[in-house]
């Protein structure tokens, strides 16, 4: 029963990493009806921009690994991000406004393979240690034992969440985005600039998967340019699965998403599937969530009008 | 809603299409037999060769019908290990009972492993496709790639095919004439089809969904039979790269695979068959063009597809139609030509 709670909080923590990257990618689909196949790579320059910012701090300016330290590059990194995605969104998206929707969904993959690898052409592709922001330590209780960085993704995410939400729910930004996502001719006829709302949701997607990247990092502490490809398009599904355009749905995606996997890591032998096939969950909950309910476990379905 | 609305590409008229192909089949034969190229030349030319079958059949898919897949590679990696296995653990007891290994032994192994591994990825199609064609657009496009994704994970796990260490093919049977073939006869089988009666319901599904079903047309069966026939001839081009490049990893047949395809038949320009034979040609050579600048090549083709998109989204030669010169054209009637005066 032990492990059953430390394999359900890994697979939380896991899941919170995929629900950042998820909510970026549902907000996007919300107010552009495109998938923003680039986010991934977003993910992936927070991660790089956050080593390089804790490398600084720690070498130049001395900093000790601290919470403090923690926090600087966390803001720092999603800062650098937010700038990130308003730079892609004005160059590659922004003249595409009324392209069909294939043109930019293939400008948003030529987007992400620029960033992978002209990742790799400036940062290097071998392989890099992240460094260590907070000292490890084992926090017992219980009976149970946790990594605290575990409980920080968690933490994180948790604060984030409910940022995100009072962001959307209680300010005009996020009013501006809402009704933006549900009519935008209707929204730019009230008075409301959509490319001002457009960049807004871009900048804050883009900053959730930078967090998203800072996290991941401090658990699993070795960064490549390539490394945004698989959980960007995991978490894309996560954002399918829990309806894409709902906010709360693709937290919920998230967190089914990381539990699945660290449950069938766990516990797949017993049903005969072996740990490698970790990477075909998310695949196959997609597939099962397409056919059964193509609108997300939270979405709502829509009327084809002729 | 529809993806892509390029406009009319229908080549008019064919008159000669068998003379085509088998032109093409003639020009590759001669060329296999009496020029020798030099091995990096035949090289890249069998690369394109695959990458034109590979293009031209999604082409049928993503260009004609209007539905966007992103798991062809999927399909190529069965046909590949479908084909593999075939000459690598028959290939033996095929030679034995035909006696020895010669000429014609190691022909009809090699076409039988072939029709294998087409017929495999096309069984795959059917069972991919006839779940997820009920999807539209961006939805299709990812479970596509979902299913692309699980075939990737299924070969890394299978262990009799080598897993995730690899597979080395028993064979290198795969020549120009091979290739040139059957890049010929898929051009001829899919400009063919899309330009009969029949085949005009592949235009119908693209261009009005609602309408052609509202019309008559069985909109899932021309979906499954566009997916089906992509997969079989994905399947093919994939056992000719087996035996071509006689290693064969999963990571071959990876998101990133599918997308080089598709960026073929965009370049192409959707539902232009010449085009995206231009366009496989250009992209199996620009990388080569580009080693000078080696590690700055995938920059550069990322730059250029953004690019593309932001200045000619309809593709390089998308929106031109392919007429052949006057001299070559059939005689009709002005009405048929659909101009009366």
């Amino acid at each position: 029963m032990s492990q059953f709670i430390q394999q359900l909080i890994n697979g939380l923590s896991l899941g919170s990493i995929y629900a950042l990257i998820a909510l970026g990618y549902t907000m996007i689909y919300g107010v552009l009806r495109f998938i923003n196949f680039a986010h991934g790579d977003v993910y992936m320059v927070g991660a790089f921009s956050g080593y390089y910012l804790g490398r600084w701090l720690i070498n130049s300016l001395g900093m000790q690994s601290s919470v403090l330290l923690l926090v600087v590059v966390l803001v720092g990194a999603m800062i650098f991000c937010a700038l990130a995605g308003l730079v892609i969104e004005r160059l590659a998206y922004r003249p595409l406004r009324n392209s069909p929707r294939l043109t930019v969904l293939i400008t948003a993959i030529g987007v992400s393979l620029f960033l992978e690898y002209s990742g790799q052409v400036f940062f290097g592709a071998d392989p890099k240690p992240f460094p260590a922001l907070i000292p490890d330590r084992l926090i017992s209780f219980g009976g149970l034992t946790f990594t605290n960085k575990g409980l920080i993704v968690l933490g994180v995410t948790i604060v984030l969440l409910i940022g995100l939400t009072f962001v959307v729910r209680k300010t005009k930004m996020g009013m501006a985005m809402r009704a933006l996502s549900f009519n935008p001719t209707a929204c730019s006829l009230m008075g409301i600039n959509n490319n001002v709302i457009i960049s807004f949701t871009f900048g804050l997607g883009s900053a959730l998967a930078a967090a998203a990247g800072i996290l991941s990092s401090l658990n699993y502490p070795v960064i490549t340019p390539l490394m945004g490809l698989l959980p960007g398009i995991k978490a894309f599904v996560a954002a399918v699965l829990g309806g894409i355009g709902n906010i709360p749905g693709a937290a919920l995606g998230g967190l089914i998403l990381g539990v699945a996997e660290t449950m069938i890591v766990g516990y797949g032998d017993r049903i005969h599937v072996p740990p490698s096939y970790r990477d075909a969950v998310a695949f196959v909950l997609l597939i099962a969530i397409l056919l059964f309910k193509p609108s997300g476990l939270l979405g709502k379905g829509t009327v084809e009008k002729v | 809603m529809s993806l892509s609305s390029p406009p009319a590409d229908r080549q008019k008229g064919s008159a000669y299409p068998k003379l085509w192909l088998i032109a093409a089949i003639i020009a590759s034969l001669l060329v296999s037999q009496f020029v020798h190229l030099n091995p990096y030349f035949s090289i890249v030319v069998i690369n394109i060769g695959i990458n034109i079958i590979l293009a031209v059949s999604l082409n049928l898919v993503n260009g004609y019908t209007g539905q966007f897949s992103l798991g062809h590679a999927g399909f190529m990696a069965i046909g590949a290990y479908s084909a593999a296995a075939v000459t690598s653990f028959g290939g033996a007891r095929w030679f034995d009972s035909l006696g020895g290994v010669n000429n014609a032994t190691t022909t009809s192994l090699f076409i039988v492993a072939l029709t294998i591994g087409g017929l495999a990825a096309a069984l795959a199609g059917l069972i991919v496709g006839v779940p997820s064609l009920r999807l539209k657009g961006d939805y299709l496009a990812i479970a596509t790639l979902g299913f692309g994704e699980i075939i990737r994970v299924i070969i890394q796990n299978t262990e009799t095919m080598g897993g995730s260490r690899g597979f080395s093919v028993s064979g290198i049977y795969t020549t120009i004439f091979w290739t040139y073939t059957v890049a010929a006869i898929t051009v001829y089988v899919v400009v063919n089809l899309v330009n009969s009666a029949y085949g005009r319901g592949f235009l119908t599904v693209r261009d009005d969904e609602i309408a052609a079903e509202a019309i008559g047309v069985n909109t899932t069966k021309y979906k499954v039979v566009a997916f089906v026939l992509a997969s079989f001839f994905a399947g093919i081009a994939g056992g000719l790269y087996a035996h071509f490049i006689g290693y064969l990893t999963p990571e071959g047949f990876g998101f990133m695979k599918s997308i080089e395809i598709i960026v073929m038949v965009i370049l192409g320009g959707m539902g232009n068959t010449v085009g995206v034979i231009f366009a496989a040609v250009l992209l199996t050579i620009l990388p080569e063009v580009l080693r000078p600048v080696q590690e700055y090549r995938m920059v550069i083709y990322s730059l250029m597809l953004i690019i593309l998109m932001l200045t000619r989204p309809q593709g390089l030669f998308g929106g031109i139609t392919w007429r052949r010169p006057a001299w070559l054209r059939k005689k009709r009637t002005p009405v048929e030509d659909g101009n009366p005066a």
